[in-house]
């Protein structure tokens, strides 16, 4: 890339040298042409980024600020600790637990969720009748609020509730437990929650890079002979690679973030207890609940850290050639 | 996915911060001379927690609109929030910013004191003089440093509620004064085969109110006093109270599956197991004869089975056996509230409307004169059990303030579900306190 800009400069300034006058011309034409490009960036952009500024770098500035003071949220913070907040976050078991469920989700989301999207994806992408309504009735618990479909879970998980009468009634009595109480059990529990409402946006996004799959590839594949395990195994699957690595990022970044689903359905002593806690409800239980407003902000930075090397790995090592231009590039 | 959400956690956490800066440099005390009141019209706004529909709700309308139609000058606006969201986010929020609540629900004890500290509240010793004495010793608990920093409206001690029906089965001959006779009562209960007592440990603290009652029997008045203003917990008896905890959940008297059950407002509810006939006791404040209603499925039929008595005495414990656990709600008036504001706390808390409050049904008034409005038989013992304890207790979790309350609460749920101890009860208070 640089190489072929210092190619490319000299010669720009090359053709620079004729006519004396007409260059001058030329030249302020030129100045007055980037200082409109100039103006319009500025004009266009100033609003979205004093935006931007007030409401996501300010208050994370004033987060990582607050995060280094002994502050219970009742006047101004005074006492000043320094990372006092962060070393005791990781020696907190409860915040520990909170680590490991969070890493939980992060790689039950990509191990359960990814090969059932990408099954139902490629069933789904065969021509038959009502395929349709079954692409709807896939994205459907997707669409439903992450507060709703957390009450309704929460009302069929209950003690002898709908799920428990259904075990029964198909003679699985034994496996009948406390879904949303037992401390071993309940991270599981709301797993299956988050891949039963989440599974849908994955099939979605995987149905709309199977629509980029050219027909050609695929039929000049079964004229050849191949079976239709093996297209899709060679010319399918490696084709969607762009638009599975970007469900990828997504679903580990929303799993890193967790919330609402775990609030409105695991019960507040079970969260408290670590069996259910995430970082983000961790952060919201002690920074509000315990008052703990200092504590609080120090657990919110070290959930925004951990999110953002995700995120940067992620980009880094994964998306590299995906996003090539689009984000890391440079604008020509 | 779950990022707009998170951001919205975060953003409160953070915005409610930016608004400190905005709030420090608002002006100072402008509290109107006593012959400037009801010159100007002024707008007080009011928030409480009664937001649930209800005698309760339509009942605090209707007090507002009464003291506006006497004042005309002053006209009423109020915001009925749930409590938890009230009492952690947005009152906390609403101080640190220039724009509080002029009059908002106060709790006293920890809580209290850490906003008195902070200068937000107004101080009426001087103004609420008559009001104090016609209240009693329940104003205590709204003073700092023996100062009023606001009023009580309701106050009572928590009891045992229980199905009388029920006993009578089991051949209860009398509600039990010692945990003896409690646990020869669950061992009669569970013969007929009911639940004997309900607990909603799934919100937490009515679990930790067991751990409570056992501290307040297992303490002297004088160690929970230093405990309440010192917040030092290094008396035994607080490691006792755990121990007794651990072995009263041993002999299995609350419900299967406890951890996961409501504590209220609920039909899975504690209380909605005990209104509808699934539990026998369950260990509950004075507010709990509204909350039982609402839960409810036939309320007359509720009305004829309820009774109250006060938690068991433990033979042989330094504790005073009349020393009950309590609490009430209150309201306060921020600094810088017209003065109107302290007239408006008078009236709620005067004879006539506390008369009415008790009528709702929906708790124990405090002023004297208003207890001809208790008509339910249960709310009466409950009423006098409190003139006759010789002690009560605000909350624990109230009285040493959010931080130690929260870590106290987690711990006691710990022993329950059966993987805490009653030592790491009090070295999480201590950690807590440290924070």
């Amino acid at each position: 890339m640089t190489s072929a800009n210092q190619i490319r400069m000299p010669a720009g300034g090359a053709s620079a040298s004729p006519a004396g006058s007409q260059t001058a011309e030329r030249a302020s034409a030129r100045r007055a042409e980037t200082r409109r490009k100039w103006y319009e960036i500025v004009g266009l952009t100033t609003p979205a980024v004093a935006i931007y500024v007030m409401f996501v770098l300010v208050p994370m500035g004033f987060a990582v600020y607050y995060s280094l003071f002994r502050w219970r949220g009742v006047g101004p913070p005074t006492e000043f600790v320094g990372l006092r907040n962060y070393t005791l976050a990781f020696q907190d078991p409860i915040f520990l637990d909170a680590l490991r469920n969070n890493a939980i989700i992060v790689f039950g989301s990509l191990l359960i969720q990814g090969p059932i999207a990408l099954g139902i994806a490629l069933l789904l992408n065969r021509r038959f009748r009502g395929r349709a309504v079954f692409r709807l009735l896939v994205f459907v618990p997707y669409v439903l609020a992450e507060v709703t479909v957390g009450i309704m879970w929460k009302l069929l998980l209950t003690g002898d509730g709908t799920v428990d009468a259904l075990l029964r009634s198909l003679g699985l009595g034994g496996l009948v437990q406390p879904w949303l109480a037992d401390l071993d059990v309940v991270i599981w529990t709301l797993l299956a929650v988050l891949t039963w409402k989440y599974v849908g946006f994955a099939i979605i996004l995987l149905l709309a890079g199977l629509s980029n799959v050219p027909d050609e590839l695929t039929e000049a594949a079964a004229i050849d002979g191949a079976s239709w395990w093996q297209i899709q195994r060679h010319i399918t699957i490696p084709l969607l690679g762009p638009t599975i690595r970007i469900w990828m990022f997504l679903s580990v970044i929303g799993s890193l973030q967790v919330f609402d689903m775990i609030w409105v359905t695991s019960v507040p002593a079970v969260r408290s207890l670590g069996a259910s806690a995430t970082m983000a409800t961790y952060m919201v239980d002690n920074g509000f609940f315990a008052r703990l407003w200092g504590y609080g902000n120090a657990v919110a930075v070290i959930l925004f850290v951990i999110s953002f090397v995700a995120a940067l790995l992620f980009q880094r090592f994964l998306l590299r050639r995906d996003i090539e231009g689009a984000i890391t590039g440079r604008a020509k | 996915m779950a990022t707009k959400r998170r951001a919205c956690a975060v953003l409160a956490l953070l915005m409610t911060s930016v608004l400190v800066v905005a709030g420090c440099n608002s002006g100072g005390d402008e509290a109107s001379p006593q012959s400037e009141l009801y010159k100007n019209p002024v707008t007080l706004t009011w928030w409480h927690n009664g937001s649930q529909d209800g005698p309760g709700k339509t009942y605090w309308e209707k007090v507002a609109k009464d003291f506006s139609a006497l004042h005309p000058t002053v006209k009423i606006e109020i915001e009925a929030i749930e409590t938890n969201q009230l009492q952690r986010t947005r009152l906390p929020a609403a101080l640190l910013s220039n724009d509080p609540p002029d009059i908002f629900q106060a709790w006293g004890g920890g809580e209290m004191r850490e906003q008195v500290e902070a200068d937000y509240l107004k101080e009426i010793t001087g103004q609420v003089k008559t009001e104090v004495a016609n209240i009693g010793s329940a104003a205590e608990i709204w003073q700092v440093n023996g100062k009023q920093y606001g009023l009580p409206f309701r106050m009572g001690i928590e009891g045992i509620w229980y199905n009388k029906e029920m006993f009578a089965r089991a051949g209860i001959a009398a509600p039990p004064a010692t945990f003896e006779e409690l646990n020869a009562a669950v061992t009669k209960l569970k013969a007929i085969n009911v639940v004997p007592i309900a607990v909603g440990a799934g919100d937490k603290w009515p679990a930790a109110h067991w751990w409570y009652n056992l501290a307040l029997r297992a303490c002297s008045v004088d160690t929970l006093k230093k405990a309440s203003t010192d917040r030092v917990f290094d008396d035994p008896c607080f490691v006792k109270a755990g121990q007794d905890l651990k072995a009263f959940i041993d002999t299995k008297p609350f419900q299967p599956n406890f951890i996961a059950t409501p504590g209220q407002n609920d039909p899975t509810s504690a209380n909605g197991m005990l209104a509808n006939g699934k539990a026998a006791m369950e260990l509950m404040g004075d507010w709990n004869r509204g909350t039982l209603d609402t839960v409810a499925t036939d309320t007359a039929k509720l009305a004829t089975f309820l009774g109250w008595f006060p938690v068991p005495a433990i033979s042989g414990s330094p504790g005073d056996p009349k020393a009950a656990l309590g609490g009430g709600d209150g309201f306060s008036c921020s600094k810088n509230a017209p003065a109107e504001c302290v007239e408006f706390l008078k009236y709620i808390v005067s004879p006539e409307v506390q008369k009415g409050y008790a009528e709702t049904g929906t708790g124990l008034p405090v002023a004297k004169g208003a207890d001809a409005g208790v008509k339910d038989p249960a709310l009466k013992s409950i009423l006098e059990a409190t003139s006759g304890a010789s002690y009560v207790q605000l909350w624990l979790d109230t009285a040493y303030g959010s931080t130690v309350g929260n870590a106290m609460n987690d711990a006691i749920v710990a022993i329950f579900a059966g993987n805490g101890t009653p030592e790491k009860v009090v070295s999480a208070m201590k950690a807590a306190a440290s924070k």
